[in-house]
């Protein structure tokens, strides 16, 4: 319930929040740092902190290659466990979450891994290839511990589904905007907010719209129909191209109206 | 036990984006498989178009050679496009057809199956494209120009370590944008559930002529069946055949690289570098360091270069219903050298692997015994690899000529 409340809180005094994402140790971890304190003192509300895994079958080429590249600099499991304990502390008004594969878990023993995750103050888990049939355990171990399983709806999920799958969560919903991986553009139409309205009436969790959504348009057009907007390639990119300083005002410029 | 489950393997881990494909996916094949008419057809296409019921040959020469058992072979390689993958590939043809489906994609490796899975699309007349590793492109250039020529789209893939479980990945990667046309058309007993269980179904048509085979030839069952396993399905297929005969046992051959210590290997149920994992959808025994990350796997054959093995043959290796064992890449060629000269039979490198195995039990044999090797594909298709792996002098010179030739142009 926490991350839920933080989150329903928050909505009292922003008409949307941010989540942004990045990958451990890529391009190195203090870059990160100085990604995520940018990212903090503009005001996001969650970050996703990846994990990399060498096999990252639902990400697009942008998130693969910087997982591919962290592992090849050498980043392990523990190195990301201890930097993200370092970054809640530093940054308490965050919610931060891990974002990995089921693998990188179930290696690290699962009940190790939340534990570590809940003591160290994450708020919640988001594993794409762990759907609610084979992580019903998983997931209650999570809820138990304070941490919330973060479950998906995506354009392909039946209402019927969506009701399923929402059982199985807490804090809020992650919403696939579109088909495919990460890294392609997602446009606002008709098909979109029709799905979004179906996704409302399945869950009273807030929504919160990833893959594709990388401009103050595409957030503006969330505004009123999402309660968070997710930023994931688009920042990788972002500092690829232009180094970690940009992402402050990046971020800011995305919620200006 | 939950479905799509063996023992502790197997599962269905896919992204969200899948489960409507899957569910129909399932519900196709649960049809089909109920569907007596489903399998009969099957069995006419595969006898019409591929050969079957391919022989079981009786190797006499190899089998006075090791003075033991009565050596069979199973005679996969006389399939058409030369290996078992063509029964699998038809099988999810057909089953395409049903589902109304007009695009096919799939993975490769050393491109048997890419090219199996292109012959099929160009006979049933779907769209095809074919996920192949950039490292595994240069190696297998033939069978990317049959891909080619057979209307596939072969799509290199410069990913991770450039090989097959990549290729896999990025395969997966156009089947979560294109599920609603397209069918993604697994080569082995892996990925999530039903693939493992579809695929073996159709591999099973092995094992039952096999069984058949032997009690004509032989008189009764075999005491060993022998089988190389990549991902498994050319062993699942003919282990099904014997499974429920407790006296015949069953051997599966990996991949022992260049010995087991070297770490260069593709040996997930001998030796000690393999433990249980989740990958590329399903859970089962993998390749993979301390943390879970998958490591570089090696093989003389590029077909059993992978990091995981099947759900049910991990199963089948915990009860000990299957045995494992691991020939090494020098084993490998002195196999297939003997089996040439004695038999005039070239096996694929893959299937090499279980002829090793079988000379080193043969002699432990008595005459009146009988085991079968599965050869699960042809060698001489695979020229390039295999005169590459011998080392062979006046091929090289013959390529350099050529290369010489074409560079002047
Ligand atoms: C001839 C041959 N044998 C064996 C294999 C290994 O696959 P499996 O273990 O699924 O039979 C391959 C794979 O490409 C192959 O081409």
């Amino acid at each position: 319930m926490k991350l839920q409340s933080d989150l329903l809180h928050r909505l009292e005094e922003k008409p949307i929040l941010l989540m942004t994402h990045l990958v451990l140790g890529y391009p190195s971890f203090a870059t990160n740092r100085e990604v995520i304190r940018q990212m903090a003192d503009n005001g996001v509300d969650c970050i996703e902190l990846q994990i990399p895994f060498s096999e990252p079958m639902a990400d697009g080429p942008v998130i693969l290659k910087a997982n591919q590249d962290a592992l090849a600099a050498g980043v392990r499991v523990r190195d990301c466990l201890e930097f993200a304990a370092e970054m809640v502390a530093a940054h308490p008004r965050v919610n931060f979450l891990f974002m990995t594969y089921y693998n990188i878990v179930f290696r690290h023993g699962e009940e190790a891994f939340l534990e570590h995750a809940a003591r160290i103050g994450i708020r919640g888990t988001i594993i794409p290839d762990l759907p609610p049939e084979e992580g019903a355990d998983l997931h209650r171990r999570s809820s138990e511990l304070g941490l919330a399983p973060i479950m998906f709806f995506t354009p392909t999920s039946t209402d019927s589904r969506m009701r399923e799958v929402a059982d199985q969560g807490q804090g809020f919903i992650y919403v696939v905007a579109r088909r495919g991986v990460t890294g392609a553009p997602t446009e606002m139409d008709a098909g979109l907010a029709e799905y979004l309205g179906r996704c409302r009436r399945a869950t009273d969790l807030p929504l919160a719209v990833g893959f594709g959504i990388s401009r103050r348009e595409d957030v503006a057009m969330l505004t009123g129909r999402a309660d968070m907007a997710v930023i994931g390639t688009a920042t990788i990119r972002l500092v690829d191209e232009q180094g970690p300083s940009a992402v402050g005002p990046f971020i800011a410029g995305l919620l200006k109206s | 036990m939950k479905k799509g489950y063996f023992g502790r393997w197997g599962g269905t881990y896919i992204p969200e984006v899948l489960h409507q494909t899957f569910v129909e996916l399932r519900q196709a094949y649960e049809d089909a498989r109920r569907d007596p008419a489903f399998w009969k057809e099957y069995v006419e296409l595969m006898g019409n178009y591929s050969c079957r019921p391919t022989p079981l040959t009786l190797a006499e020469n190899l089998s006075r050679h090791f003075g033991g058992g009565r050596i069979f072979i199973k005679r996969e390689d006389l399939n058409h496009t030369g290996a078992h993958k063509a029964n699998n590939v038809m099988g999810q043809g057909l089953l395409v057809r049903r589902m109304g489906k007009k695009r096919v994609i799939a993975e490769t490796g050393a491109g048997q199956h890419g090219v199996a899975t292109a012959t099929m699309a160009a006979r049933f007349g779907f769209e095809c494209t074919i996920y192949m590793g950039e490292e595994d492109v240069a190696r297998q250039r033939p069978n990317v120009f049959w891909m080619e020529k057979l209307g596939a789209t072969v799509v290199p893939v410069r990913d991770g370590a450039r090989t097959l479980k990549d290729a896999i990945n990025e395969a997966f990667r156009d089947w979560v944008t294109s599920m609603d046309e397209t069918h993604y058309v697994f080569g082995t007993v892996c990925g999530p559930h039903p693939f493992p269980e579809m695929v073996a179904w159709f591999q099973s048509i092995i094992g039952q002529e096999a069984r058949q085979q032997i009690l004509e030839q032989h008189g009764r069952l075999p005491e060993r069946v022998f089988a190389c396993v990549g991902g498994g399905s050319n062993a699942m297929g003919i282990f099904q055949g014997f499974l429920e005969d407790a006296d015949v046992q069953l051997v599966g051959v990996e991949a022992g690289g260049k010995g087991l210590d070297t770490g260069e290997h593709a040996s997930r149920m001998v030796g000690d570098t393999a433990a249980p994992g989740v990958a590329q959808g399903y859970r089962s025994m993998f390749l993979q360091d301390e943390d879970g990350q998958m490591l570089d796997t090696h093989s003389i054959a590029a077909g059993l270069d992978y990091v995981g093995i099947s759900p049910i043959l991990a199963d089948l290796g915990d009860s000990g219903r299957v045995r494992f064992e691991a020939a090494t890449d020098r084993e490998v060629l002195d196999a297939l050298t003997l089996t040439m000269r004695t038999e005039g039979i070239i096996p694929a490198l893959e299937s090499a692997h279980a002829f090793v195995q079988a000379f080193k039990e043969a002699p432990q044999m008595d005459d009146d015994q009988a085991l079968i090797i599965n050869m699960s594909g042809r060698g001489d298709k695979d020229i390039f690899t295999i005169a590459h792996a011998f080392d062979d002098p006046s091929w090289k010179e013959f390529i350099i000529r050529r290369g010489e030739e074409y560079s002047k142009r």
